[in-house]
């Protein structure tokens, strides 16, 4: 692989901040009871993700040391109120439905985790692209786990009606335990565990 | 200047400061009129929802043209106000609860004995919407809000022309905990209360909320609504608020203006 698209590629299985680095967690909680909702999520957080790493990379030669981590959060926070406010104004519906999780992306510690780890050594378009492919691979866990939960939780696809409901005159009937936050954590397991038995080398030492 | 000097570190947090927020300002600013839009849209849909009009092939504004017919209402005689003096805070388009309550000659401070719903203030004008079908009005929608649990609750409950059959229920702004009190947006408890009679024969308010389910066997139950499991304040706030609007600060001199104008769905 070339050397920019590993930069990109590797975050998704090889380096996966959430199955490897277990960074992230809780919006991917939160927010993976719809596909729709994560989509965005993830979009928001690609954006926030890309763009500190750039910024932050341009100025590294030139932030103090003892305001350091200030400075890197005014950068994140104010990138995360730019995307909260895009998404209020074009995605009025889903904005509602994400609520406190658009502005919950500052405390995402994947976002502080490659600004500290990464843009601060690297230039600024290797600091892009890994902040691209981090939120890709974010997103790949988000979608992976959003797909599963709304189509066994609701029977539906990106709102679309997949398994009829019984509800609603068809044949199933919905696993609820799937729409609360917390069989996200199981299905996020499950993912760690089959990206750990093709990949053996991120299986931590006992 | 070596990066950790005092003028530097000065410098790069001043300019991060000025660059960043002129990038979140410009943000803000250009997208508040999308953003107000929507809130209107938002608004609308759910008096168009609550007023049974809802049409997904159709747009939300142009449903709301046709079909409403808001007019601004004094509630301490329960008559209309004028049509000249329903301008700037009170034009029924742009008729914001919150800002009308917080102003200081529309609004009111609430006395606290009689503040059930525990709002403090309330607006002295509050708007009325007619639902017009056929050039008949079908349903009387009123703005009611209140405190639930964490949150101020703010929503829309519907009247039939009898002005007693309650035909809808909605919040359109709330932050109780999902799952529990945020089971108020839950459509299957919101249809619960389409059919119930807010007044009996004596036009006394008979309509609650009350702990459990309602046992239909009981004469009462026209005017009963169950309450949620699980989040008993949150009901409690539901029933105050519905209570208080309904009740002699709320909207009963208006009610009664209608009665006596014997209400034939028409609007003057």
């Amino acid at each position: 692989m070339g050397k920019y698209s590993k930069i990109l590629f590797d975050p998704i299985l090889n380096n996966n901040p959430i199955a490897l680095g277990v960074l992230g967690i809780c919006s991917a909680l939160a927010v993976t009871s719809k596909m729709e909702t994560s989509v965005v999520m993830s979009l928001a957080v690609i954006f926030v993700l890309a763009f500190s790493n750039l910024s932050i990379s341009l100025i590294r030669n030139h932030v103090p040391t003892n305001i350091r981590i200030i400075v890197e959060m005014t950068i994140i926070a104010s990138l995360v109120i730019i995307a909260d406010e895009v998404i209020k104004a074009y995605l009025p519906e889903i904005s509602k439905q994400l609520s406190v999780y658009v502005g919950l992306i500052i405390t995402n510690c994947i976002i502080m985790g490659r600004a500290e780890a990464y843009a601060l050594q690297n230039p600024p378009w290797k600091s892009f692209l890994d902040g691209v492919g981090n939120g890709l691979g974010y997103t790949f866990i988000l979608i992976a786990v959003a797909f599963v939960r709304e189509l066994f939780g609701s029977g539906k696809i990106m709102g679309f009606s997949i398994f009829h409901l019984k509800t609603e005159g068809g044949w199933y009937s919905p696993n609820g335990m799937l729409l609360t936050p917390a069989s996200a954590f199981f299905l996020i397991g499950f993912i760690i565990w089959i990206i750990r038995t093709f990949r053996k080398e991120q299986v931590e030492e006992a | 200047m070596s990066n950790d000097s005092i003028g530097k570190t000065i410098l790069v947090a001043l300019a991060v400061c000025v660059i960043w927020s002129l990038l979140v300002s410009t943000a803000a600013i250009t997208l508040k009129p999308i953003q107000d839009q929507n809130k209107k849209i938002e608004k609308m849909k759910n008096i168009i929802a609550v007023g049974g009009l809802m049409d997904v092939d159709k747009d939300i504004e142009d449903i709301y043209k046709g079909h409403i017919d808001s007019r601004i209402v004094d509630l301490e005689t329960g008559k209309y106000l004028p049509k000249d003096k329903q301008v700037g805070l009170l034009n029924p388009e742009v008729y914001n609860i919150k800002k009308v309550a917080k102003d200081p000659e529309l609004g009111k401070l609430i006395p606290r004995n009689k503040d059930r719903a525990r709002i403090r203030r309330m607006p002295k004008f509050v708007p009325v919407y007619f639902v017009k079908k056929d050039e008949k009005v079908s349903r009387i929608i009123f703005p009611v809000y209140g405190s639930g649990l964490w949150s101020t609750m703010y929503g829309f409950i519907a009247l039939d022309r009898d002005l007693n059959t309650i035909k809808g229920f909605t919040f359109y702004e709330h932050g109780e905990t999902p799952g529990l009190g945020g089971e108020v947006d839950n459509p299957q408890w919101k249809a619960l209360w389409k059919g119930k009679l807010a007044f009996d024969e004596n036009n006394r308010l008979r309509i609650e909320v009350i702990k459990g389910k309602v046992d239909i066997l009981k004469l009462e139950s026209k005017y009963q609504v169950d309450g949620l499991s699980g989040s008993t304040l949150t009901t409690n706030g539901v029933n105050n608020l519905v209570r208080f609007w309904l009740g002699e600060d709320g909207f009963a001199m208006f009610i009664q203006e209608l009665r006596r104008g014997g209400f034939d769905g028409k609007v003057q």
